[in-house]
């Protein structure tokens, strides 16, 4: 059965190519064909779970081959795909939350004329993502890479006639090819210092060559991962990407594709045990990120990029557990699981909030929702316990654990990760008041109701993945299980008993609760206030941190002037050698032009004077 | 010998001149006339000269295409006169872009 990995990405791909090439004439059951699919591949990956689990522990990764893709005298890429103890965990991920948002889709896009295109994408997108998590070979895993990329763009931009929506997708397309050059980069030195792409193949070898070469893979390979996850710096795509449909957003922009950095760094286990500087680097990268994105969530209105901040931030985690190595690697899976329940659930639950408010994002046009919404506020509410930690939630064990590993490692990282957990707690409990508890501050003729069943339904399964996610954890079977993949964790000193540091962090998410609740208990004004009347911080955050400003002066702006510069040489320049060449061959016919006056005389002149010249110039030759 | 040289020389400049100064056809083309009659003048006198009959043969060749021009010359010019009520070279001009 687990030779037949191959299927699990040939199902999808086929609904979508089905969908696609079928046109219009499936437009009224292409949405189930997309779903079944997926669901078929859940089915599929189930089943191949379960019999990884009836193994050996070292007889866990089976590897089959497909075909050869590249075959030269040096250079040799299989079409290999991987089930082992890492990628089952994510083909559930996948097809799972994936399923469920293709029956939530059902619902969402019941209205969408194109609805048959976006399930279509939605399968592609699901395809690309399991050839990312199977493959054998980075060479393999970069084909998935760039398809999750095309989905992605494709999704982003699904509303196209809105220019924001189109301006968006082209700028996570854009900065992901950024991020993409270091992965080229990194394949390339991999071929040239191996002779290989396969992952084993280099992840083994990778001890024997200069800690150079490593660090140069790890850092190269990072700056992919900072492309696809949407870290600092290349973090700024990821608040523009809301603007397509928020089952995208819960999908692709918040459980699978942004996480395919991490998945990348402990695929790349080997390169970064190697390499310390690009640990430290994967660290500062996720410390930096996870305390940006908190940032940036407290101060925005709109519903849905305070859950892309809180995306980043909750992936600024994982990548620095991901940072710590062997200790961390295993908890950084852990918390991309729980995170992709409770995250998708949320996203879902702000799809359905903003179904209700006719497609507003305001959350200042929000309140008092909780009665008009019932199922969507107790699902909600489930998501928002998990992503603050609160004790027994799925979420509660796995950043309680990164945040451990981070303080065994580093005190600093540690007190940072811990205040990152006290702003989760504040902007998702700002979110949760501004939301659902308040006053009514609804537009006129919104009338909220609560969302169809088809909608509803995987609300509650995702919410009951939110609050049993943690069980993953009981006997560290998380730990066991991915040791084989992660390496063996060592065990380490932690500055205080663990339950002195439990307790300070739910502390700390409590003082970031009352906080909240304190702020925004009443009278929240529904319209923003202006920048001039808010602080510093809020204002910084509001505008994401000046970074595409930033990225405007470092990196928009030189290259549209090298563009006007690469026109002008074109039109001036190249053109002007052709063109000029032309106009001066006409100026000098003009001028021709106007020794044919049409007189007989100036004619008889000419003769004359040329009979001259004739006469003359025979006269040089005979008497000369 | 050299008056007869000077002559051929003064008529030709005045036919010459005469050719690229005067509008009407027919003057212009007695002026014509005028510059092979002075070079037909200096022909024979440099066979007097030289005692032999070459500058006389080309004086006949010349005598015999002067007549063919004639011929045609005025017939173009008549022509032209007819349709156009004008005997001005310069307004003989319809090639003209």
């Amino acid at each position: 059965m687990l030779e037949l990995s191959w299927l699990l990405i040939a199902i999808p791909l086929a609904g979508a190519a089905l969908l696609l090439l079928w046109g219009q004439r499936s437009d009224a059951f292409g949405h189930l064909i997309a779903t079944a699919a997926s669901a078929a591949a859940f089915v599929l990956g189930l089943v191949m779970f379960v019999e990884l689990l009836g193994r050996e522990a070292d007889d866990r990764s089976v590897t089959s081959t497909l075909g050869t893709w590249i075959e030269t005298a040096r250079f040799h890429v299989e079409f290999a795909f991987t089930v082992d103890q890492l990628s089952s965990l994510f083909v559930l991920l996948i097809t799972g939350v994936g399923t469920l948002i293709h029956v939530y889709s059902i619902g969402y896009m019941a209205h969408d004329e194109r609805r048959r295109r976006f399930f279509a994408y939605l399968n592609l997108f699901v395809a690309a993502m399991l050839t990312l998590v199977l493959a054998a070979d980075y060479l393999v895993l970069f084909l998935g890479w760039e398809g999750v990329g095309l989905a992605s763009y494709l999704l982003i931009g699904f509303w196209q006639h809105k220019p924001s929506a189109a301006a968006a997708a082209n700028k996570a397309f854009i900065m992901n090819r950024i991020g993409d050059v270091g992965m080229v980069i990194a394949i390339m030195t991999m071929f040239a210092t191996f002779g290989t792409t396969s992952i084993a193949a280099v992840n083994g070898a990778v001890g024997d060559v200069s800690a150079t070469t490593a660090t140069a893979l790890g850092l190269l390979l990072l700056l992919g991962a900072c492309g696809k996850s949407a870290q600092v710096p290349l973090q700024a795509w990821l608040l523009d990407a809301m603007e397509g449909p928020t089952p995208v957003s819960a999908l692709i922009h918040a459980a699978t594709m942004v996480t395919a950095g991490v998945y990348l760094v402990v695929r790349s286990a080997g390169i970064y045990d190697a390499s310390e500087v690009a640990r430290t680097f994967v660290i500062v990268v996720g410390l930096v990120t996870l305390l940006v994105g908190a940032w940036i969530g407290c101060a925005k209105d709109d519903i849905k990029k305070v859950l892309a901040g809180s995306t980043m931030s909750q992936i600024g985690y994982m990548m620095l557990a991901a940072g710590l190595g062997p200790a961390g690697y295993a908890f950084a899976i852990f918390h991309l699981l729980t995170h992709g329940f409770f995250k998708a659930n949320m996203f879902l639950g702000a799809g359905s909030v903003m179904h209700a408010m006719d497609d507003d994002v305001d959350m200042r046009h929000y309140g008092a929702l909780r009665r008009a919404m019932p199922i969507t506020f107790a699902t909600f509410g489930l998501g928002y316990l998990a992503i603050i930690g609160f004790p027994g939630m799925s979420g509660f064990f796995s950043k309680d654990k990164i945040i451990e590993a981070a303080l065994a490692h580093n005190l600093w990282i540690g007190l940072g990760a811990m205040i990152g957990a006290a702003i989760t707690a504040f902007y998702m409990t700002r979110l949760m008041m501004m939301t659902f508890f308040g006053e009514r501050r609804w537009r006129d003729r919104v009338h909220p109701h609560e969302s169809p069943s088809v909608m509803t339904v995987p609300l509650i399964v995702l919410a009951a993945l939110s609050v049993l996610g943690g069980a993953l954890y009981l006997g560290n079977w998380i730990g066991d299980w991915l040791e084989p993949v992660a390496g063996h964790a060592e065990h380490h000193e932690l500055p205080a008993p663990v339950i002195v540091i439990q307790l300070a962090v739910v502390a700390l998410v409590a003082a970031g609760v009352a906080l909240a609740v304190w702020l925004f208990r009443s009278d929240v004004p529904d319209t923003a206030p202006a920048d001039t009347d808010v602080s510093i911080l809020t204002r910084a955050g509001r505008h994401e941190i000046y970074t595409n400003e930033v990225n405007g002066v470092l990196a928009v702006f030189p290259v549209r002037y090298l563009t006007r510069f690469l026109v002008w040489l074109d039109a001036r320049g190249i053109d002007g050698l052709v063109t000029g060449t032309a106009d001066r061959i006409g100026e000098a016919s003009q001028g021709l032009r106007a020794t044919q006056t049409g007189y007989v005389r100036s004619y008889a002149l000419g003769i004359f004077g040329g009979a001259l010249v004739v006469v003359l110039g025979l006269l040089a030759v005979t008497l000369g | 010998m050299t008056e007869y040289i000077t002559l051929s020389f003064l008529l030709f400049t005045i036919g010459a001149v005469g050719v690229l100064v005067r509008r009407n056809a027919i003057v212009v083309f007695m002026c014509v006339e005028l510059m092979l009659n002075a070079t037909n003048l200096a022909f024979v006198s440099f066979a007097r000269q030289h005692g032999n009959l070459d500058g006389q043969t080309a004086a006949f060749f010349v005598m015999v295409v002067a007549a063919a021009e004639v011929v045609i010359g005025l017939a173009i010019i008549v022509s032209i006169y007819r349709t156009r009520r004008s005997a001005s070279v310069d307004e003989a001009n319809l090639l003209k872009a």
